[in-house]
C-alpha cells in the first residue's frame, strides 16, 4: 500500500474530535426541541392538527311551517347557501384578510370587524354567520378562495319564505338574526347568526317552529375540501304550526279594509279563537328573512303610520261610541236605569255647568225623546251623558274591566297592549291630581282617557254577544299546543254574568244598529245574514282642536264597528278599525264583508275561480310592484 | 493500483446505516403519498436507491486519487453544465435545475456539490501549510463562488447554500488565523444587505417569517406552523403508518421530498426522530472516524468535506422543521425523494469506503 503523505501532514487529530463533539451536542439539541414539541407541546400540537382537519358544520334544522286552519301554507321555508366564517380554520385575521373577506363577500369592512369583534369571545369551534341568503358570487368566491381564505365555508340553510308576502305579516311576524342578549343569557343555545323569530307568532312561538340544528364533524384537506365525514348529528325538524286564523277570511278582511291604515280582529266568541288579524299598513316579512338593508329598516321605522305595529293588539285608542256598550250593561244590571227609563236629548246637554254636545248638534239635529233601545241604535250621546253621571265612574270601572277592556286579553302574541280605563285611582297615581266630575261625562261615551285596542273590542263585545263569557283570544290550536307538549296558557273562560234582560236589551239595541231604521251601522246589513253590532267614532283630540285643525288629517277621528252573526248564537265576533277614517261609516262594510266571507265559505263553497279572482285582487292592491315577484318561489297554495 | 478484494474493504457498518436512513425514507414517501397522485414515486426512489447503492460500491473499489486526479475537467464539465442548464434547460416550476437524460431528469446541482467536495480535498492536498493565506481563500472562494452563483440563478439557494460548508469545514481543517476568520465575518455582515437585494420575494418572506414568526400568516409561516402541527401531533409514539393527518391532508407542503422528515415524526413520534437522528450521528461519526484513519491529506479533505456538507443539510432540515432555521429547499439526505441527492449521497458515501478501505492501521 503506497502512503503518499506521511502521517503528520494529515489535520489534526483533535480537530477531528472537536467536530465530533460539535455534532454531538448540535444533535442533542435538535433533539430537545423535538422532544419539546412532541412531549412537552404534544397535546396543544394535537389539537391543532384535530382542529386543522375536523370541521363542524352546522346542519340548520328547517323551521316549521305556518298553516291556517285549513293547513294552507303562510309561511315556509326554501333551501338557500349561507357564508359561514369557521375561526378555527383561520389563521389571523390581519385587517388586509378582513378586508379582503368583506370585497369578495360585498360586506361592510366596519360591519364585518364589529361582527368578528363580537363574536371574539365565542368558542372557537363555533361557526360565525356572515352572510345570508348567498348569491351566486359569494357562492363561486367562496369555492374559488379556498386556499386564500379556508375559514369561509358555505351551508345550506333554510331561508323563510312568506309566500303570501303582506298578508297577515303583522300577526305572523317575520324572523331575524339572533339579538346579542339571547346569546348572552346563562344556558343559551344561541349561536350569532341564528335565526329567531322577532315578531308575531314567529317570535311566541319560535319554541315550536324552531327546530334543533345538527352538526356534521367532517375531515378536510389543507384546501378545506371535505374528504370524510366522522359524525353526523342529524338536525330536529321544527313543528308546524296550525293557526286558527282561516286564510279566506284573512283575505277577505285584507280586501275590505284595503288601503285605510287601520286593524280587522275576527274572532269565535264560542272558543277565543282568531279567524283573521289584520294590521294595515302591512309590510313584507320577507324583506327580514334575509338580513334587512338598513334603508328599508329605517323606513319601516320612521314611517308614522307604523307598518311593524300589529295594530290589531297595539293600537290603543278611544273606543267612542262602542264604549256604550258597556254603559249599557252596566246601568242595566246595577238597576241604575231600567230599560224603559227615557231620556229627552236636545242634541246637547249641561252636566256640571258644561255644555256637553251631541255627536247630531252638529247636524243641527237631536234624538229626541230616547230609551235604551234608542239610544244604542242611535248611538245617543246626550242618553249616555246622562247615565254615566247616574253610574259614577266607580261602577263604569268595575264593568269595563271585568268586560274585558283596560287589560291584556292574553292572547299568545308578544307586545299585546293593556288599553286604559281611566279612574280615580290612575288620575291620582299618574297625574297626582283627583278626578275631575266632568271626566265621567267623557268616558261615558268612550272618550277621555280610555283607550282599547281592536281585539279588546272584538273579545268584550263578543263576550258580550255569548251572554257574559269571555274566551281567551288565542291564534294556535290548544290542542295542538298539548300534542307538541306544550304547556298552553291557562283557557277557561272568564266569566262575566249578566242576567237576561241586561243581555236581551242590550243584544236587541245592537241588533237595531243593523237593523232598524235610524240605526248608525245600516251599511252593515247582508241579504241572508243577520248582524247586529255597534258603531263608534271617536276624536283623536278634543272638538276645538279638531275644528282648528280639521284639514290636517292627523286629527281625524277614528273610526269603530264591531259586529257578530249570528245574533241569537254569535259564530263570529268582527272589530273593524279605521284610523282617520273620520265616521264609523268607513267601518261598517268591512265588518259586514268579513262576516258575509264567513258565512258564504261556511253556507256552500264558491267557485274557486272566484277565489283566486279575490286573492289576486287583493295582493295587487297590496304590493305596488304588482303579484308576487316572479323570482321568488312563491308558492302557489 | 488494483488490489485484491477483501470483505473488509466495505464498510459495512456505513453502508447498513445508509441502507436503513434510505429504506425509511421510502417508507414515508410510500405512506405519504398513498392516495395522492405521487402515489407510486416510492419505487422511483428504490431503483434511485439500488442503482445508487451500486455506484457506491463501484466507486468504492476505485483507488480516490484516481478520482481526485480527474477533478479538473470534472470541475470545467459541472460549470459548462450549469451554464448550459441556465441558457437551454428544461424548466419545471419556474426553476431550471434539471437536466434531461433520456427517461430520467436530474438535477446537476446536487453533483456539482461533489465535485466541490472533490476540489477541496484536491486543493488542500496539496497544500500543507500550517494555515490558508488570503491567496488559498480567494482561490477556493472563486473556485467555489462560481458555481454557487450559477446554482443560484436557477433558482436554487439551497443548494447553492451548501457549498459553503464544504469550502468552510475545508479550510478550517487546514488551519486559519483568526485575524482571516474576523475579516471574513465581518465582510459576510457587510455582503449581508446586497445579498438581501438579491433574494426573491419568497427568499425574503421565509427569512422575515423566520425573523418575526407572527407577522407571517400565509404562506411561509403557514408551512412552519403546520410542519410544527405535524410534527408536535406525533408524540412520543406517532400516530402510526399511514395516520398522519397533517401530511396526508395536504398540510405539509411536499411531504414525500424536503419535508420528509415531518411527515415521518408525525407519524411515528418522537421514538422514530431518535432513532433517525441517532442513525444519521452514526453516519456522521462513521465518516469522521474514515478522515481521523484516512491515509492521507487528501482522503481525510475528502471525508471531512462529505460530513460538513451531509451534518449541514441533516440540521438544516430537521432544524427548519421544528421552526429553528429558516425555510430553504434543502433536501434530508437518503430520506427525501429524489434520485439526485440519493446518487450524490451515495456516491459520496462510495468514495468515503475507497478512503476507509486504504486507512492507516497502526
Amino acid at each position: 500500500m503506497e502512503v503518499r503523505f506521511p502521517s503528520d501532514e494529515r489535520p489534526p487529530a483533535w480537530k477531528i474530535a472537536f467536530l465530533q463533539y460539535v455534532i454531538a451536542a448540535v444533535f442533542l439539541c435538535l433533539l430537545m426541541g423535538y422532544w419539546r414539541l412532541q412531549i412537552g407541546q404534544h397535546e396543544q400540537y394535537m389539537d391543532l392538527a384535530e382542529r386543522n382537519r375536523i370541521r363542524n358544520l352546522p346542519v340548520i334544522a328547517p323551521r316549521g311551517r305556518i298553516l291556517d286552519r285549513d293547513g294552507r301554507v303562510l309561511a315556509d321555508s326554501f333551501p338557500a347557501f349561507s357564508v359561514l366564517l369557521l375561526r378555527e380554520s383561520a389563521a389571523e385575521f390581519t385587517p388586509e384578510h378582513v378586508a379582503g373577506i368583506a370585497r369578495g363577500l360585498q360586506l361592510d369592512v366596519q360591519d364585518l370587524r364589529a361582527t368578528l369583534q363580537r363574536t371574539a369571545s365565542l368558542p372557537r369551534f363555533q361557526p360565525v354567520l356572515l352572510k345570508q341568503a348567498a348569491t351566486l358570487e359569494d357562492i363561486s368566491f367562496v369555492e374559488s378562495h379556498r386556499v386564500e381564505y379556508p375559514e369561509l365555508d358555505l351551508i345550506q340553510v333554510q331561508q323563510r319564505l312568506y309566500p303570501r308576502h303582506q298578508v297577515a305579516a303583522a300577526l305572523l311576524g317575520y324572523v331575524g338574526e339572533v339579538p346579542e342578549e339571547m346569546i348572552a343569557k346563562l344556558g343559551s343555545s344561541y349561536r350569532p347568526g341564528d335565526v329567531v323569530g322577532k315578531f308575531g307568532v314567529e317570535a311566541e312561538y319560535n319554541h315550536v317552529l324552531a327546530g334543533v340544528d345538527g352538526m356534521r364533524r367532517v375531515v378536510v384537506n389543507s384546501r378545506g375540501q371535505e374528504v370524510g365525514e366522522l359524525s353526523d348529528k342529524y338536525p330536529q325538524n321544527g313543528n308546524d304550526l296550525r293557526l286558527t286564523v282561516d286564510l279566506d277570511l284573512q283575505m277577505a278582511a285584507e280586501a275590505s279594509l284595503g288601503d285605510h291604515a287601520g286593524a280587522v280582529v275576527a274572532l269565535d266568541p264560542r272558543t277565543g279563537e282568531v279567524l283573521a288579524m289584520v294590521s294595515h299598513p302591512s309590510f313584507d316579512p320577507n324583506d327580514f328573512a334575509k338580513r334587512i338593508d338598513p334603508k328599508e329598516w329605517n323606513d319601516l321605522m320612521n314611517d308614522p303610520m307604523k307598518p311593524l305595529m300589529n295594530k290589531s293588539i297595539q293600537a290603543q285608542l278611544a273606543p267612542g261610541s262602542v264604549f256604550k256598550i258597556v254603559m249599557a250593561a252596566a246601568a242595566l244590571e246595577t238597576g241604575t236605569v231600567s230599560p224603559e227609563f227615557i231620556v229627552h236629548c236636545a242634541g246637547a246637554v249641561t252636566i256640571y255647568g258644561h255644555l256637553y254636545h251631541d255627536w247630531v248638534f252638529e247636524k243641527h239635529r237631536s234624538h229626541g225623546a230616547v230609551d235604551m233601545h234608542k239610544a244604542i241604535r242611535e248611538s245617543c250621546d246626550v242618553f249616555f251623558y246622562t247615565v254615566g253621571k247616574m253610574l259614577g265612574i266607580d261602577k263604569i270601572v268595575t264593568f269595563a274591566k271585568g268586560l274585558g277592556l283596560g287589560a291584556r286579553t292574553g292572547i299568545d302574541l308578544p307586545s299585546e297592549a293593556a288599553g286604559l280605563i281611566p279612574s280615580p285611582e290612575w288620575a291620582q297615581r299618574v297625574f297626582k291630581r283627583k278626578w275631575y266630575a266632568g271626566e265621567t261625562i267623557s268616558v261615558a261615551i268612550g272618550q277621555g282617557a280610555v283607550s282599547v285596542t281592536p281585539l279588546q273590542v272584538a273579545h268584550t263585545i263578543g263576550g258580550i254577544a255569548m251572554g257574559g263569557v269571555f274566551h281567551r283570544p288565542h291564534v294556535v290550536f290548544q290542542d295542538q299546543l298539548k300534542a307538541l307538549g306544550q304547556d298552553p296558557s291557562e283557557s277557561s273562560p272568564s266569566d262575566f254574568p249578566l242576567s237576561e234582560n241586561t243581555l236581551a236589551t242590550v243584544k236587541s239595541g245592537m241588533w237595531a244598529v243593523v237593523n232598524e231604521g235610524g240605526g248608525t251601522g245600516g251599511a252593515a246589513r247582508s241579504p241572508g245574514i243577520e248582524i247586529s253590532g255597534k258603531t263608534g267614532t271617536a276624536q283623536v283630540v278634543s272638538q276645538t282642536l279638531e275644528q282648528s285643525a280639521k284639514s290636517s288629517s292627523e286629527y281625524k277621528s277614528t273610526a269603530w264597528f264591531v259586529g257578530y252573526a249570528p245574533p241569537d248564537k254569535p259564530e263570529i265576533v268582527v272589530a273593524a278599525l279605521v284610523m282617520r277614517g273620520e265616521h264609523s261609516a268607513v267601518a261598517v262594510p268591512i265588518v259586514r264583508e268579513v262576516i258575509k266571507a264567513y258565512f258564504d265559505k261556511k253556507l256552500g263553497p264558491k267557485p274557486p275561480g272566484n277565489q283566486m279572482e279575490t286573492q289576486a285582487r287583493v295582493l295587487s292592491q297590496l304590493s305596488p310592484a304588482g303579484p308576487a315577484e316572479p323570482s321568488k318561489p312563491a308558492s302557489g297554495q | 493500483m488494483r488490489k485484491r478484494f477483501r470483505a473488509s474493504d466495505i464498510d459495512w457498518l456505513l453502508l447498513a446505516v445508509a441502507l436503513a436512513i434510505a429504506v425509511i425514507g421510502v417508507v414515508e414517501i410510500y405512506s405519504t403519498t398513498l392516495h395522492s397522485p405521487l402515489a407510486g414515486q416510492y419505487k422511483k426512489q428504490i431503483y434511485w436507491i439500488f442503482l445508487s447503492g451500486v455506484l457506491a460500491l463501484v466507486v468504492s473499489r476505485l483507488d480516490y486519487h484516481m478520482v481526485l486526479e480527474q477533478t479538473p475537467w470534472l470541475y470545467c464539465i459541472s460549470l459548462l453544465l450549469l451554464a448550459g442548464l441556465l441558457v437551454a434547460g428544461h424548466s419545471i416550476a419556474g426553476t431550471r435545475r434539471w437536466l434531461q437524460l433520456g427517461p430520467m431528469s436530474f438535477q446537476v446541482s446536487e453533483i456539482v456539490k461533489l465535485i466541490i467536495i472533490l476540489v477541496v480535498a484536491a486543493y488542500f492536498a496539496d497544500r500543507r501549510t500550517k494555515a490558508v493565506t488570503w491567496g488559498d481563500l480567494i482561490k477556493l472562494g472563486i473556485c467555489a463562488g462560481i458555481p454557487a452563483v450559477l446554482v443560484a440563478l436557477e433558482p436554487d439557494l439551497g443548494t447553492a447554500l451548501t457549498f459553503i460548508p464544504i469550502v468552510a469545514a475545508g479550510v478550517l481543517f487546514a488551519g486559519i488565523r483568526w485575524q482571516h476568520i474576523g475579516v471574513l465575518c465581518l465582510l459576510g455582515i457587510l455582503a449581508l444587505p446586497v445579498g438581501w437585494h438579491f433574494l426573491r420575494p419568497y427568499q425574503r418572506e421565509r427569512l422575515m417569517t423566520f425573523v418575526h414568526p407572527a407577522q407571517n400568516t400565509q404562506s411561509s409561516s403557514y408551512q412552519v406552523t403546520q410542519t410544527k402541527i405535524a410534527i408536535g401531533s406525533g408524540g412520543f409514539w406517532g400516530k402510526g403508518l399511514g395516520n398522519g393527518t397533517q401530511s396526508r391532508l395536504g398540510f405539509i407542503p411536499v411531504s414525500h421530498a424536503d419535508s420528509i422528515f415531518a411527515a415521518f415524526a408525525e407519524e411515528q413520534g418522537f421514538v422514530g426522530t431518535l432513532l433517525v437522528l441517532l442513525l444519521y450521528f452514526v453516519l456522521l461519526l462513521r465518516l469522521l472516524d474514515g478522515a481521523q484513519m484516512a491515509p492521507d491529506r487528501a482522503g481525510a479533505f475528502l471525508l471531512i468535506g462529505l460530513s460538513a456538507v451531509l451534518f449541514f443539510q441533516v440540521v438544516i432540515n430537521t432544524g427548519m422543521m421544528i421552526g429553528v432555521l429558516p425555510i430553504t429547499g434543502i433536501p434530508l439526505p437518503l430520506m427525501s425523494q429524489g434520485g439526485s441527492s440519493l446518487l450524490f449521497t451515495f456516491l459520496g458515501l462510495g468514495l468515503a469506503m475507497s478512503v476507509r478501505a486504504r486507512r492507516y492501521v497502526n
